[in-house]
């Protein structure tokens, strides 16, 4: 069988899950990895303190792509100010944009998130930017050069799932760039059934920071999403419109 | 006065490289930025602190 690799800025991937790191600790982040299988890692950028002995990086391991978010930025301007921050602390030109000036709903800024990534894939980062699913939006990305458009699913850290789902189905449909649904995924069937739409990859963290195990629900987030992109790429089978159609033989028993 | 990461110090004058040198972080895992600029480490030594400035030292944590 071909390869199936998620490209993302000229690198290849065999995982489609990419990891949240946040809110879970520094000391679970290498087994969430591992049971995860996943070959990006997401961290955010904040004012670092003398007090704390230990830094996250101590816990990734290497080959792990780090990508840095731009959370806490309200504007593209101080997104672009992270992601240069990012891009010094030697991780890469990999970026998640993350603007919101909303703190209730969290919801991201397109009209922001495009000017910041105009401005970041000018200055040659692999830009992947978090957005409202709006097919203006996404096309105003693909144009200002992004990598990927990463819809929310839901509400961040709400695990409420695909409430999203119709406007993500119209970017998979239109948008010749891997989606990567973000933002909202509670649950593994979640991530799967956003996967057999054709979604290129996952990105959780709270479905697996607020789980009882969160190795062993990495592992069955990890499984979800394959199964979900085998289903894709097998083609799902056709649903009725009305009535039934028998699996069996219906003669050569009983009646002729 | 400069402001580093919030906080006034007394550091006018002093260069980052001095700065740092009483401090306890990690160089190979902050990034600074004066100004709003970004200070790459290369410029550490020459870049000298100025009453008024404004720095941010920064690394990696957990996120989303």
């Amino acid at each position: 069988m071909k390869e199936d690799k998620l490209i993302i800025g000229g690198r290849e991937f065999g995982s489609r899950f990419i990891l949240g790191s946040g809110k879970y600790s520094l000391n679970l982040i290498e087994a969430a990895i591992k049971y995860a299988g996943a070959e990006i890692i997401t961290l955010a950028v904040r004012r670092a303190n003398t007090k704390e002995q230990e830094n996250i990086l101590d816990h990734i391991p290497k080959g792990v792509t780090l990508l840095p978010n731009t959370s806490g930025a309200r504007t593209a301007e101080e997104a672009v100010r992270i992601a240069r921050l990012a891009r010094e602390l030697g991780c890469g030109d990999f970026v998640k944009i993350e603007i919101m000036r909303d703190s209730k709903y969290l919801l991201p800024d397109n009209n922001e998130t495009v000017r910041a990534t105009e401005m970041l894939a000018k200055e040659g980062f692999v830009v992947m930017p978090y957005m409202y699913p709006d097919i203006y939006a996404a096309r105003d990305l693909v144009n200002a050069g992004a990598a990927t458009v990463m819809p929310l699913a839901a509400p961040i850290g709400s695990n409420k799932g695909l409430a999203a789902k119709e406007f993500i189905q119209i970017l998979i449909d239109e948008i010749d760039l891997p989606i990567i649904v973000d933002a909202g995924i509670g649950k593994p069937s979640q991530a799967c059934e956003a996967m057999e739409m054709g979604a290129a990859a996952i990105m959780a963290n709270t479905a697996l920071a607020t789980a009882g195990d969160i190795p062993k629900m990495a592992a069955a987030f990890r499984q979800a999403i394959e199964a979900g992109r085998s289903a894709y790429l097998a083609g799902l089978g056709r649903v009725l419109t009305r009535g039934a159609s028998a699996s069996d033989p219906l003669t050569g028993f009983l009646r002729d | 006065m400069v402001s580093i990461n919030g906080e006034k110090v007394n550091a006018d004058g002093m260069s980052i490289s001095e700065y740092l040198a009483n401090t306890s972080y990690d160089l190979k895992k902050i990034a600074i930025e004066r100004n709003e600029a970004i200070v790459p480490k290369a410029k550490y030594d020459e870049t000298v602190l100025c009453d008024g400035d404004s720095v941010e030292i920064v690394n990696f944590v957990g996120g989303g």
